[in-house]
Order: C-alpha cells, then sequence, then structure tokens
C-alpha cells in the first residue's frame, strides 16, 4: 500500500482547489442572501431589492454550473493523470479518499 | 370555459399520467433506463418541492409578505449549491446503506434503532397531513373558481377533494407498491412527475409573460409598479424582517433535506450521485424560474382584480378575468400537477417509514415464531401494508380537510410541514458529519424540537393553544423555529458528547461519516445448517425467484454451487443490507438476527474489526521496510561488488608488478654476477658491481620480507610483544628515522608535547613501524612548496590514546581513499614509486593485531591519517585472562 502523497500533481491539486471552492461556494451564497436583509430591511424590500436578489440568484446559478463543469473536467484531468502516472486506477472513490489529506 | 371541458381535460390529463408512468415501468422492466435515468428527468422529478402551496400560494404569499416569499426557493438553493460536496456524499452513503427514507437513514446510522425511526415517521405523519389536506383542498378551490363562472356546473363539494384524493392513492398504489426491490426506485413515478414539473413550469411562466407583457407594459412597468407599492400603507406587510428571514431561509433549507417526499426523490429514487452535477444549478434555474414572475402576478393581480379577490388565487383568476381561457386552463392542469405530485411521492415515502417502521416491525413482534420457520409471505405483507398506509394517508389528508373545512387554517400549513420536518436536521447533519454523535442524542434532539415544534407551532396552526411570543415585537414563528432548533441541537449534542454509544452504532458512525463500505463485522452465527432459513426469509421478502437468484450468486462468488453460501461475515452484512433495502435497516438487522441468531455484536468485536484494518496496515508496513532493507542490502551487495572488481584489477596489476619487482634486481643481479665472473675486471670495479649485486639483493630481501610480514599478520600468528613506552619518544624515534627521507625537503613539524607524554602499553615496536611509515609516507608525497607535518594525540578517557598525522599536501583524492589501505594499492600509480604498496596494508594489519585502528581522515586539508589504540592490546588481555 503506497504511502499517501504529501504532495499532488498539477490536475489533482487543481481538482482539490476546485472542491475547495465548491465548500467556500454556499457559505458566500448563504451570506450574500442574508446580509442585506439585515442592513437595509426596508430598501431591499420592493423593486431595488427584488432586482439585486433576482441578479443575485441568477449569477449564482451561472458560478454553481462554471463551477460544476470546471469539476467535472478537473476530474477526468486528474484521472488521465493518474493513469499516466501508472498509479492505482483513481476511478474508485477510494483513491479519492486516500489522497483527501494531500495538498 | 365550459366546465365539462375543463373537467374533460383535467381526466385527459390524468389518463396521460398514467400511461406515461406505465410506459416508463415497462421500459425499466425491460432495461430501457438509458433515457429514464437522464439528469433531466432527475432534475425535474426534484420539483416535486413546488407543491400547490408554492404554486398558488406563492403568489398570495407575495401579495401578503413581498418578498418573502422568496424564502422558500433560496433556502434550497443555497443547499444545491453545495451539490458537490454535501448532497453527492448524502446520496453516496444513502445508496451504500439502501436507505428507503429519511427516518431510515437515520435510523441506519444510529446503530440500527427502529424506535427512532418510528418517531421520526411520527414527526413526518403530523407534519405531512395537513399538508396534503392542503393539497387537496387547492385543487377542489381551483375547481370552484370555474364551477363559479358556469352556470350549468354541478354543486362543487367535498366531493372533489375525496375523489382527488381516490384517484391520487389509486396512482401511488399502482406504480408505488407495485415490487419490494432492494433499491426502491419508481421509475413510473419519477417519468410522470416529471412529466408534471414540465407542465408546472410551463404553465406559471406562460401566465408570467402574459402578466408582464399583457397586462403590464414589460418589466420596466412592473418594477415601477413594485416600486410605488414601497409608498402603500397597505403594503407595510412587504417590509422584510431580518430575523424571519433568516429563519424562513433556514426552515426552508432544512425542508429541502428533511422532507420526505424531497427525500424520495433527491436520494431514494437517485441511480447515483452523478446526476447532481447537474441538478447542482439545474434546480436552483427551475426554482428561479418559478419565482420570477410571482412579484408581478401578485402586484398585477391586486390592480386589476377587486379586492375581495383571494391572492392565493390569483393565478387562476387573473387570465379568466382577462377571458384568457386556454391559458386558465394550463394553469389549472399546472396547480392540479403540483398538488398531485405532491401527494404521490408523499404518500409514497410516508407509506414507505410507516409499513417499514411501525407496521412490519409491529408484525414481527405479534408473530414470533421460532426462527425461520414462518411460513408466511412477508413480502405479500409488506407490500400490503405500504397500500393501507397509503390509502391511509390520503384518506387522513382528506379528513383533515373535510374537518378543518376553512381556508385560513391551511394556509400556514406549508410551513408548519416545513419546521416540524426540519427537527429532523441537527441528527440528520450530525449524524452524517460527526462520529461522536449518538442514539440518545438523536432521541432527545428529535424529541425536544419535536416537542416544542408541537406545542409552540403545530397546535396554535390548528387552532390549540396560542403561539409564544417573548414580545410584542418578536415574531412568533421566528421565535418559535430558533427556539426549538436551538434546543433541539444543544439537546442531542450534549447527550452525544456525554453518552457512549453501542459498537453497532459505532460502527454505523464510522461508515456513515467516513463514507466507508459498511463493515462486515465478525458475527458467531450458531451453525453452517443456517443457511436454508435466510434463504426462506429472504424468499418471503423478495419473492422465490429473486431470493435464488441472489442466493445462487452469492454462492458462485464464494466458489460453492448451488443455492446455498456460507454464512461468511460479508455474505451476511451483504444480505442485510439489501433487506434493508426492503423493508428498512432496523427491520432487515432484527430478521436477520433472529434467523442467523447469536450475532450480537461487542466491543471486543469492534476492536477485532479495527485490529484487522490495523493488521493489514502493519503487514503493509512490514513489506515496505523489508523491501527497503533489501534495497539497502542490494546497494551494500553493489558496493562490495564494484570493490572486489578494483581489487581483482589490482592483484592482476599486482601480479604483473611484483614480477616486474622481483625480475629488475634479479635480472640486475645476474648480469653483474656474469660481469664479475668475467676475469679483467678492476678491483674497484669489482667492489663496486658486488655493491650494486648487495643492494639489489636487500632489496629483494626487503620486499620478500615485507610480504612475509604481512602473510603472518594476516594469518593473525603474529607475534606482540607488549611493553610499556611513552608516546613522545615513540613519535620523536619515528620522526629520527624518517629524517633521512628526502632530506632535501625542510618539514616543519608542528607537535603538542605536552600531550604526547603519555604511556601506552603496547606492542612499542610495532606500534614505531607504524609510525614511521605513515610519517615516511607524508615525508615522501608530500608535495606542498612549504611542507608540513602535524601530530596531534588527543587522551581519550575510555580507550588508549588516538595520533592523528597530517600534512598539508594534496592528500588522496576520494576515489583512491578506500584503496590504500589495500595491499599493493601504490602499484596503480607507476610514477610513485619507491616501496612495494605494502607499506599501509602492513600498518592496518598491524594496528588490527595491536587490537587499535588506522584510518583516513578525509576533509583535513592534506593527507591525514589517525591512529587508535586500545587501552591494552588483546593479546594481554588474553594473558591475562588464561
Amino acid at each position: 500500500m503506497p504511502e499517501r502523497p504529501l504532495f499532488l500533481e498539477r490536475a489533482s491539486f487543481r481538482r482539490r482547489r476546485l472542491g475547495d471552492a465548491a465548500r467556500v461556494l454556499p457559505v458566500l451564497a448563504a451570506i450574500a442572501m442574508l446580509l442585506p436583509v439585515w442592513w437595509l430591511p426596508k430598501a431591499f424590500s420592493f423593486a431595488t431589492g427584488m432586482l439585486a436578489l433576482f441578479g443575485f440568484w441568477a449569477v449564482l446559478i451561472l458560478s454553481v454550473r462554471l463551477l460544476h463543469r470546471a469539476l467535472i473536467r478537473a476530474d477526468a484531468a486528474a484521472l488521465a493523470e493518474t493513469a499516466v502516472l501508472g498509479d492505482a486506477p483513481g476511478t474508485d472513490d477510494a483513491t479519492v479518499r486516500n489522497d483527501r489529506d494531500a495538498l | 370555459m365550459p366546465f365539462e371541458a375543463l373537467v374533460a381535460g383535467c381526466l385527459a390529463y390524468v389518463a396521460l399520467l398514467f400511461g406515461v408512468a406505465f410506459a416508463a415501468d415497462r421500459a425499466a422492466q425491460r432495461g430501457h433506463v438509458r433515457w429514464l435515468d437522464h439528469p433531466a428527468v432527475y432534475t425535474l422529478s426534484l420539483s416535486v418541492y413546488c407543491s400547490a402551496w408554492t404554486f398558488y400560494g406563492a403568489v398570495g404569499y407575495a401579495s401578503r409578505s413581498g418578498l418573502e416569499f422568496a424564502t422558500i426557493y433560496i433556502g434550497p438553493t443555497i443547499v444545491f449549491t453545495g451539490a458537490w460536496w454535501g448532497l453527492r456524499r448524502l446520496v453516496r452513503v444513502a445508496r451504500m446503506h439502501h436507505v428507503t427514507s429519511i427516518a431510515d437513514l437515520i435510523s441506519a446510522r444510529f446503530g440500527k434503532s427502529n424506535p427512532l425511526a418510528a418517531l421520526i415517521t411520527l414527526i413526518a405523519v403530523i407534519a405531512a397531513t395537513p399538508y396534503i389536506a392542503l393539497q387537496l383542498q387547492s385543487v377542489s378551490l381551483s375547481f370552484e373558481v370555474f364551477a363559479t363562472q358556469s352556470p350549468n356546473a354541478p354543486k362543487i363539494g367535498g366531493g372533489t377533494a375525496l375523489w382527488v384524493a381516490a384517484g391520487l392513492a389509486l396512482f401511488a398504489i399502482l406504480f408505488g407498491t407495485r415490487n419490494l426491490d432492494a433499491d426502491e426506485r419508481h421509475h413510473g413515478v419519477v417519468t410522470a412527475i416529471a412529466l408534471e414539473a414540465v407542465v408546472k413550469l410551463v404553465a406559471f411562466l406562460a401566465l408570467g409573460v402574459f402578466v408582464v407583457w399583457g397586462l403590464a407594459d414589460g418589466p420596466g412597468d412592473i418594477v415601477s409598479r413594485i416600486s410605488s407599492a414601497a409608498a402603500d400603507p397597505s403594503r407595510e406587510g412587504w417590509i422584510l424582517r431580518p430575523d424571519r428571514w433568516t429563519a424562513l431561509n433556514i426552515v426552508s433549507a432544512a425542508a429541502v433535506l428533511t422532507l420526505p417526499r424531497m427525500f424520495q426523490v433527491m436520494v431514494v429514487e437517485a441511480a447515483d450521485e452523478e446526476r447532481l452535477h447537474v441538478a447542482g444549478w439545474a434546480f436552483p434555474a427551475y426554482l428561479f424560474a418559478m419565482s420570477l414572475f410571482v412579484l408581478p402576478i401578485a402586484v398585477v393581480g391586486a390592480e386589476i382584480l377587486p379586492a375581495d379577490a383571494n391572492p392565493d388565487l390569483y393565478m387562476l383568476t387573473l387570465p379568466q378575468a382577462s377571458g384568457q381561457n386556454f391559458l386558465a386552463l394550463l394553469v389549472f392542469l399546472g396547480g392540479f400537477s403540483a398538488a398531485t405530485s405532491m401527494v404521490v411521492v408523499s404518500a409514497i415515502a410516508l407509506a414507505t417509514m410507516i409499513s417499514n417502521h411501525w407496521l412490519t416491525p409491529l408484525w414481527l413482534f405479534l408473530r414470533r415464531r421460532p426462527a425461520g420457520d414462518d411460513p408466511e409471505d412477508l413480502r405479500g405483507f409488506v407490500l400490503n401494508a405500504r397500500r393501507l398506509a397509503i390509502v391511509a394517508v390520503a384518506g387522513a389528508g382528506w379528513v383533515y380537510h373535510q374537518a378543518s373545512g376553512g381556508a385560513t387554517a391551511l394556509a400556514a400549513m406549508g410551513l408548519v410541514a416545513f419546521t416540524g420536518m426540519a427537527q429532523v436536521l441537527p441528527a440528520m447533519l450530525g449524524g452524517l458529519l460527526w462520529r461522536g454523535a449518538n442514539r440518545m442524542g438523536a432521541y432527545a434532539g428529535v424529541g425536544i424540537g419535536f416537542a416544542l415544534w408541537l406545542a409552540l407551532i403545530f397546535l396554535p396552526s390548528i387552532g390549540v393553544g396560542s403561539a409564544l411570543s417573548p414580545g410584542p415585537e418578536v415574531d412568533p414563528l421566528t421565535f418559535a423555529i430558533f427556539l426549538s432548533l436551538a434546543c433541539n441541537t444543544l439537546a442531542f449534542i450534549s447527550l452525544s458528547i456525554f453518552g457512549f454509544p453501542d459498537p453497532v452504532e459505532r460502527l454505523q458512525g464510522l461508515s456513515f461519516v467516513n463514507t466507508v463500505q459498511p463493515f462486515s463485522h465478525s458475527r458467531q452465527t450458531r451453525a453452517d445448517d443456517r443457511a436454508e432459513p435466510l434463504l426462506a426469509m429472504a424468499r418471503r421478502v423478495w419473492g422465490a425467484d429473486a431470493a435464488l437468484h441472489y442466493f445462487r450468486s452469492r454462492a458462485a462468488a464464494q466458489g460453492k454451487s448451488g443455492y446455498l453460501p456460507d454464512l461468511t461475515p460479508g455474505f451476511l452484512t451483504g444480505l442485510e443490507r439489501r433487506l434493508a433495502g426492503s423493508v428498512g435497516a432496523a427491520t432487515a438487522h432484527a430478521m436477520i438476527e433472529r434467523v442467523a441468531g447469536g450475532m450480537s455484536l461487542t466491543v471486543s468485536d469492534l476492536m477485532e474489526v479495527a485490529d484487522e484494518a490495523q493488521r493489514a496496515k502493519e503487514e503493509a508496513q512490514r513489506l515496505e521496510t523489508a523491501s527497503a532493507e533489501l534495497e539497502r542490502i542490494a546497494r551494500q551487495l553493489r558496493e562490495a561488488n564494484d570493490k572486489l572488481t578494483a581489487l581483482s584489477v589490482q592483484k592482476d596489476a599486482f601480479l604483473g608488478q611484483i614480477s616486474h619487482e622481483l625480475r629488475t634486481p634479479m635480472t640486475s643481479v645476474r648480469a653483474f654476477s656474469e660481469i664479475l665472473s668475467t676475469p679483467d675486471l678492476s678491483d674497484a670495479e669489482r667492489m663496486r658491481f658486488a655493491g650494486i649485486i648487495h643492494n639489489e639483493a636487500e632489496r629483494l630481501t626487503r620486499l620478500l620480507d615485507d610480504l612475509l610480514d604481512l602473510s603472518v599478520l594476516e594469518s593473525g600468528n603474529a607475534q606482540i610483544a607488549v611493553s610499556g613506552a611513552n608516546l613522545h619518544d615513540l613519535i620523536s624515534r619515528a620522526l629520527s628515522a624518517t629524517s633521512a627521507i628526502r632530506p632535501e625537503r625542510i618539514f616543519t613539524i608542528d607537535r603538542d608535547i605536552p600531550s604526547e607524554h603519555q604511556g601506552v602499553i603496547t606492542d612499542s615496536d610495532r606500534l614505531l613501524q607504524v609510525l614511521i611509515n605513515v610519517i615516511g609516507n607524508a615525508r615522501k608525497y608530500c608535495d606542498a612548496e612549504r611542507p608540513e607535518l602535524k601530530i596531534r594525540v588527543d587522551r581519550r578517557k575510555k580507550n588508549g590514546p588516538q595520533i592523528d598525522i597530517s600534512d598539508n599536501g594534496s592528500g588522496i583524492d576520494i576515489a583512491r581513499q578506500s584503496l590504500i589501505f589495500e595491499k599493493f594499492a601504490r602499484l596503480n600509480e607507476p610514477s610513485r614509486a619507491g616501496g612495494a604498496g605494502l607499506g599501509l596494508a602492513i600498518c592496518r594489519e598491524i594496528m588490527t593485531a595491536l587490537g587499535g585502528d588506522i584510518s583516513y581522515l578525509p576533509g583535513q586539508g592534506g593527507a591525514a591519517f589517525r591512529i587508535t589504540l586500545p587501552k591494552r592490546p588483546p593479546a594481554m588481555a588474553r594473558t591475562n585472562k588464561s
């Protein structure tokens, strides 16, 4: 059983960082949805609020879509990389888990 | 629009739904699941979240509270932005454990505890019944809207709701309880729901476009109308309250995870977690589209329709008032879709929970028989229990609808259901993310949350008691949400911290939190003849063919023929998980336990699981160490081989050289002795030639002496004459003995006299020989312009003295350092003549014989040797002993 790698190849590193982005995104989304109402409940209640809300909502959907596309590509690239390196075939989750601690 | 046309359209739509569901089920049976498994179908099926409450009610909600309606959609949006790491994991874990419902998930996580699942089922049923009643009411209300416009329409009473409830129960029974498969997927239902989702969306968007561009003058006009509402005192309710906004977002985010129907379509019906890649953005986009026109419709509706019109029905009354009959029919079908899909999926999800966690355990308890002897068909019982439960759920909804009767009481029911199921969230999240979460914590958290929700939200909503609020400025609903969730979480965490979970629970916790396959823990089976009763039991649950097929494939996997596999821990765990897919984890666990028997898991079993993992790890570690060791040995061997090769080359060179060395003096001796034999030689010449012969013979003798000396030393037979001597004297003698070598070079001698005065017990002649050799080498080979010789003596406490002799020449290059102590080392370098190259080899042998050592010191700015002596020579130690 090989030791968990301490450092990753470029593609796996990219995938891991995109994964971090996927973790941060919901937190940012929640903050962005909640804070304006706490600060300016009156200004946010009518047309301005509606435009801001739906505008941000659309941006959020778009960014999730882009992020997921990037993640799928990064996954494929990371898989290809491990295959090239002749490492354990990275198709199963075990591989993904095994190097979870690496940066 | 004539009422009859409406009824006809409605019936045609229902027939279409039945047809689609039937076709999808048929296709799935034939294995054509490719398009059924498409991520788009999955995403659309998630829209079961948008029930009639959100379809019709969102506009009403927006009319009363403005933008606050959006919280119902924003919470799920935020949850789905975390689909990649959150929901994917949830789906993966749930599929790994063949989870059948939210209650099953939590019970499986907390040690397959059925009472916990039963409690969660209770909450789900209590929360869902009024919600289902709300759907029935929305359908009957929308029928009424058309009926009141049509003069010859029949009187609409409770009949519509009854018919709708009966029809939906029939649909759910037909397509939801067809099989008892381990994976619990219902292709027919999901496909029909996906179709309904499209109808919902198209209807809503069509009405929105009509309102914005037909009734109003485009988006700009809508924005200005909404802006002017800000000045309207009747719109004071539109001003958002931050605490309420936050609480409702939290509750809707929780609801999308915990509502039984959402869990059913999102987790149970998901083939794998891949479809969340699309749903992660597509479902928020669906919600976005469903809420985009809500506020415009509310504003325009309030302006166009009479003041007493019910805002909850603006969706229908707006197109009707504008004479858009077809649009009204489309909206009606959209609302109908929203209501029916919600009722069908809820009924199926609740029926699964009721049958798995209430009825089946009860039945197994009542019919307790000797293990494995039950002839009854459990499969039939479970399916019938589900059918009964579906009828009961739909019926309860109808009864509730009839009993409450009023529209006002039902309006808030959506939020009541949301807040009820949100009480399950702490246990669910904690169970998935925290290995330390335990069953007592889950009981306490869910129990307290349930009680508070019942007292503060549910009972006041049906007119029993009143909502509690600490002050007039605090919103009662927000207060109740925060209070119940806070107490729930606090109780869950504190009991988890202070409790100690049982082994099954700890195993499950490990499996859930780390997303690893459930362990096949070592169960003690009573005997091997238990396989047959297990097969009988599986047959009762899955039917004969499926059970035989499973058992045979497992036996084949073990390399056995026939239908009865060995009861290995792996087989039992796998069987239990598959059974869990049909009857729930807790029931499956209990059933296996009863039949296979004697399988209670103990802490020592847990330790064994851990030990196995540990052993595997250690084995891997050992192999790794062994291979490192091998590599090291191989490296050493390689080095040794290199050295041997070099030595062999040296030896070959030696043979040539020694022949040469021996032959040169021999040749001179022979030649000069021949000359001597000639008669006409002067005395002087004769003397000279005899002198040459003598010198050459001496050289030969010296060489042969050296060789002899070395072979004696090497054989270990050297005679050691031990005596005491002063090191200072020995060094001085060595220096003076070597002063004749290259006398033209003046050496600066650097000595540390005081430290040299030290007595040594050794063979002083031999030591002197070594010193002379080393110092002589320095004199011979030091190539510095101003040669220096440095001698340092170090008194060591435990051992004898250590003598360092170094010069300031160019030293010996690294490649040769390892060879200089070998015999004939010099011979490789013909340019440096003057000796046979045996000196250092002899030195080393002498030092070994004296029990000391001589080594080359690299990096001293020249050639440097270190001679170390023991306190006593070994020969003396030997003599003392004997």
